[in-house]
């Protein structure tokens, strides 16, 4: 792992990322915190994945519960719905490349890399759906260790 | 006291903003959070709220009758989506009074793309393509055929979206432009690998946000909601996939 290639897939997902939010419409004022959001999360992934091995199904799981909370804090921030900023730091995430060679191996009939590409795309799915329902859980989780740290706070003074 | 017509207003606003927000590709729990506490901002008691991602039902206990809206087209334009959203909270926080809403919600509605639109979003698509082509493949030398079948099929997907307002077969026509683009480079020798160049490109086609909103909605326990938008998703991921192959057998 060198931090040139660190830099260069940060930087590469940055700017897909912001040409995403392009392609949805998102306010110019949002550019930039869902570039970073983006960019940051797929470093995360990429040194999980690529450079420390932890499976697909964990990766993305971190990644998408990365994305959950880093959007919140965002759309708290910036005053904007969180929907602005998670949509496009997830298109690196898509699993994408990973249908098509589905599709185009159903195509030629080679049945058993079908079934490998399918898997993957199922394990991608359902790890970005988990994690979305566990960054959810965990913004509840603080709101209400928020709302309890003040209650106690008001009742002893 | 609410007069009859300020009640009246209340529900249409509610409705406009509700039909803004599914419209533009917002997930369903941010409408219905929306649209119940501009309700009851409004004054509007016993309020219910009945969202599809194909329309809307509103109702209020005070009021005879509820107001339906049918919503046909759906697109992703998620700064409307953050424009209904301020009106929203402005209006919640008593900063605006309800007909000025209902005319800041009209005018969001109103709003037409600018002039160069059109070709900037095709420029960040082919921008897109060629720098996921690189993240996903590793491949270099093929970034500038990437880049032209990215701007190029988007181009038309969105001409065919906005000429003819069909969905599905705007991504068809879309990814056979990207199939026969990445398979003559291959052919005239200038590109290397015609599968990279077919993954770069269908990459702003993919249907990011009925997955996530899918996702999100599943999460939610919204059941209505959630396979719609999964079916709406599959069906993009299918023409997609469909007119690759089509090429693909022809080449």
């Amino acid at each position: 792992m060198s931090w040139t290639n660190l830099l260069l897939q940060f930087i590469l997902s940055y700017i897909s990322t912001v040409c995403f939010g392009v392609l949805l419409h998102i306010p110019v004022k949002a550019y930039n915190a869902s570039g970073l959001i983006g960019g940051i999360t797929w470093v995360i992934y990429w040194v999980m994945y690529y450079q420390h091995h932890c499976g697909l199904a964990i990766s993305n799981l971190v990644a998408a519960i990365l994305i959950s909370l880093f959007s919140m804090f965002a759309a708290r921030h910036r005053k904007m719905p969180m929907i602005v900023f998670n949509v496009p730091a997830l298109v690196p995430f898509v699993p994408g490349g990973q249908a098509y060679k589905m599709v185009r191996n159903f195509a030629i009939g080679n049945n058993h890399l079908v079934m490998v590409y399918m898997y993957q795309v199922i394990v991608i799915v359902g790890a970005i759906t988990l994690g979305f329902g566990l960054g959810e859980l965990m913004i509840r989780a603080l709101g209400y260790l928020k709302k309890l740290l003040r209650k106690r706070a008001g009742a002893t003074r | 006291m609410l007069t009859e017509r300020r009640r009246t207003l209340a529900l249409r606003t509610c409705v406009l903003a509700g039909r803004l927000l599914i419209e533009n590709g917002s997930n369903m729990e941010r409408v219905n959070d929306t649209i119940e506490r501009m309700a009851k901002a409004a004054g509007l008691r016993q309020f219910q709220d009945f969202t599809t991602l194909t329309g809307l039902v509103l109702g209020s206990d005070n009021l005879p009758n509820a107001q339906v809206a049918n919503i046909r087209r759906r697109q992703n334009n998620l700064s409307k989506v953050a424009a209904v959203n301020e009106v929203s909270r402005e209006f919640t926080a008593g900063l605006l009074q309800l007909p000025e809403a209902y005319a800041q919600l009209r005018s969001i509605d109103r709003q037409k793309a600018g002039h160069w639109q059109n070709q900037f979003e095709a420029l960040a698509a082919a921008i897109l393509s060629a720098v996921l082509m690189v993240v996903f493949t590793g491949d270099i030398v093929d970034w500038w055929l990437a880049f032209i079948a990215g701007g190029l099929s988007y181009a038309v997907f969105s001409f065919i979206v906005r000429k003819f307002k069909i969905q599905y077969l705007g991504e068809f026509c879309a990814s056979i432009v990207i199939g026969l683009i990445a398979c003559e480079g291959v052919k005239l020798g200038v590109a290397t690998n015609a599968d990279d160049i077919i993954i770069g490109g269908v990459m702003p086609l993919v249907p990011g946000i009925p997955l996530t909103n899918a996702a999100r909605d599943l999460v939610s326990g919204n059941l209505i909601s959630a396979p719609t938008r999964g079916i709406e998703a599959l069906l993009t991921a299918v023409a997609i996939g469909s007119a690759i192959v089509l090429v693909l057998r022809f080449e």
